[in-house]
């Protein structure tokens, strides 16, 4: 591989498309469904003109029926098939919830084998420019919550390309969780083909001061934070599970009985959520041998509302994350620390529609 | 024996008998609590799998609910393995793992069966856009209750299946009730058959009592589906003699005149298929099927439960 190779890089959306397109040429079972995959816009590109290059019974528009149409991905499944279903806003997710929870997670174990369900679901988060109430959910942990169903929710444009070829192969259903502000985000990806394996968390930037665990988009916000976080002389390992379920709480708790310290900050709310998943499961793993202190951000404890000067107050941010992280680490009678300014240009710049 | 058994109401009648042997040594076990399982008896519905699933091959692929004994049957399901799995034994189909409502059996593609009601249809409709992705000769039929055609899933998936043309028979076993629940208070307009046109699949309703006629529509509509012609949708008036679930009659609840199920089980169609045969023919067919059923729950005794460690076993395939 020559080193202009190696530095290649693509927006997470082109890595996205680029696994798809790698995958449907090697293996004809697979195709692609959903409503928009074959349209102009190619569901922000990481579908365009699939149904061109492999034909329209490969990647097909679908009606606005997203129990049956769930339905009909696991019944191609379990003949044999490997669909991708793709759903522009995962507040669609919703109505299929019956197919994913009662069918597709527990195939394989209600008929002891006989059913297996190759099973691809692409379910994008959205945020800013006006998402509102009803295009901004985010509801990973509900999937993490269903054995028989695996949840990755990769960062980096690398990690998509692997994490969505891992699941295409993989024989199981799998929930792959995309950021829709992370989809023009670049980086680094290989050209040839390679998996992401479920449960191994990234260390997204080695620290040694406090473990900070950002979800998803989230992720991004906390290596921002770590930087501003120089400033105060505070060193922050920021770590990205990647798949959510199976979790690798490992990578997590070892860095923990490092720094003593974990903050968890989510792309989503925290009650019964990802993060109370994380700070448990890490607290049943050390919590006898080694005591640390803990903080969760994530949404506000609301709806999203729309109008931005309230939906700024709904997210954390690079300096609302700096800020909770400086406290735990210094106390909450330390004195006062103002972050620096950081444009989180992805949100900044967005402006849809979707 | 063999030449005679090949005539339709012989074929009709063995499958007939087992089913509704099957289920009355159930009845006859369940006080013993062998069988720690909801059962949802087809007794009275014999029928309507027996005549549709005697125009299918092996590899037709069947589609059915958490009522779904007959079905399992008549396409050719293990008898054995289906009696070891209402024990909750290791031999069972899915090694205790499913019950009553949720038999399989991959060697004659009877598909695993579902207990949320229509949840199954979506995933039959997904079978044959498969079936036809890979330019098979096979179909795919899909059995339901009319309970079902209440969601809106059975609405998505006929729409569906029309627009895409898939080999599917959708197969509607109208026994009228929800558990409770008549039909007539929960459908509003000309009724199924018309909401089947709408989508553009051609319908056809068979009076119950008249398992022959059934048969023969059935065969002419697996035919059309087999020839590529697209969706077709049969309503099979039937009834159960049974309560929605368990062993028991539910004439206590009063949902329904005493009279209405008398009638029924007046009109058997196992005695009306049965009558058409000799009677040498006839009894020779009920003791291999004695035999089948006899070997079968012995079968099942003799197994065992699974180990411990089987809690974990495929939750996730491979």
């Amino acid at each position: 591989m020559s080193s202009r190779a190696d530095n290649r890089t693509l927006t997470y959306g082109e890595a996205v498309f680029e696994a798809t397109r790698s995958e449907m040429a090697r293996d004809s079972r697979v195709f692609v469904m959903g409503q928009g995959v074959d349209d102009a816009r190619g569901m922000f590109g990481t579908t365009l003109g699939l149904h061109k290059e492999f034909g329209p019974e490969r990647s097909f528009d679908v009606p606005l029926a997203e129990d049956a149409m769930t339905g009909v991905g696991i019944g191609a499944a379990l003949m044999g098939m490997r669909p991708i279903q793709v759903h522009q806003r995962m507040d669609f997710v919703l109505l299929c919830m019956n197919q994913i929870v009662n069918m597709a997670s527990k195939m394989s174990y209600m008929f002891a084998g006989a059913h297996k369900v190759p099973l691809v679901i692409r379910a994008i988060i959205g945020r800013s420019w006006g998402q509102g109430a009803q295009h901004s959910q985010a509801f990973h942990s509900y999937f993490m919550h269903i054995p028989g169903l695996r949840v990755v929710a990769p960062t980096t444009p690398h990690d998509a390309k692997g994490c969505l070829i891992q699941a295409i192969r993989d024989d199981n259903p799998v929930i792959m969780i995309e950021h829709r502000m992370l989809h023009n985000v670049k980086g680094v990806v290989p050209p040839e083909s390679y998996e992401i394996p479920y449960g191994k968390a990234r260390v997204l930037s080695p620290g040694k001061d406090i473990t900070i665990v950002g979800i998803s988009h989230m992720a991004l916000e906390c290596v921002r934070a770590k930087h501003l976080l120089e400033d105060a002389g505070i060193d922050a390992e920021v770590i990205d599970p990647v798949s959510l379920s199976p979790l690798d709480i490992s990578t997590i708790a070892a860095s923990v009985e490092r720094t003593g310290r974990l903050l968890v900050v989510d792309t989503g709310w925290l009650s019964c959520g990802a993060s109370s998943e994380i700070l448990s499961e890490t607290f049943e793993r050390i919590g006898e041998r080694r005591h640390f202190v803990a903080k969760r951000l994530g949404y506000l404890p609301t709806p999203c509302p729309t109008t931005k000067i309230l939906e700024n107050l709904y997210y954390p941010s690079p300096q609302s994350i700096a800020q909770a992280t400086y406290r735990l680490v210094r106390g909450e009678n330390a004195t006062a620390w103002q972050p620096g300014k950081v444009d989180s240009a992805e949100v900044a710049e967005f402006r849809g529609p979707f | 024996m063999e030449e005679r058994s090949n005539s339709p109401a012989a074929r009709l009648y063995r499958s007939m008998y087992l089913i509704r042997r099957v289920e009355e040594e159930i009845i006859r076990l369940y006080p013993t609590d062998k069988i720690k399982s909801p059962v949802h008896l087809s007794i009275g519905q014999e029928a309507v799998s027996a005549a549709v699933c005697d125009h299918l091959e092996k590899d037709d692929v069947l589609f059915g609910t958490y009522r779904g004994h007959a079905l399992y049957l008549a396409k050719g399901g293990d008898v054995p393995r289906m009696m070891a799995e209402l024990y909750g034994k290791v031999d069972g189909c899915a090694r205790g793992k499913a019950g009553s409502m949720h038999l399989v059996d991959p060697s004659v593609n009877m598909m695993g069966t579902s207990a949320v009601v229509a949840t199954g249809i979506s995933n039959a409709v997904g079978a044959a856009l498969a079936l036809k992705m890979q330019k098979s000769r096979a179909i795919v039929v899909c059995f339901f209750g009319e309970g079902a055609t209440d969601e809106g899933a059975w609405h998505e998936s006929m729409n569906f299946a029309s627009l895409k043309k898939l080999p599917i028979l959708f197969v509607c076993e109208n026994n009228f009730f929800a558990i409770y629940s008549h039909v007539k208070d929960r459908l509003a307009g000309p009724g199924l058959q018309a909401r089947s046109k709408a989508y553009g699949i051609p319908a056809e309703l068979i009076e119950d009592h008249e398992p022959m006629k059934l048969h023969e529509r059935a065969g002419a509509a697996i035919a059309a589906v087999r020839r590529g012609e697209g969706p077709r949708f049969l309503e099979c008036m039937t009834y159960r003699w049974r309560d929605h679930v368990g062993p028991g009659e539910d004439r206590i609840h009063k949902y329904r005149p005493d009279e209405e199920l008398n009638a029924k089980i007046e009109g058997d169609n196992l005695k009306i298929v049965g009558d058409l045969l000799p009677a040498d023919q006839r009894k020779s067919i009920e003791a291999a099927e004695e035999k089948r059923v006899a070997d079968a729950i012995a079968f099942a005794e003799a197994s065992t439960f699974p180990a411990d460690q089987e809690v974990y076993d495929h939750v996730f395939a491979g």
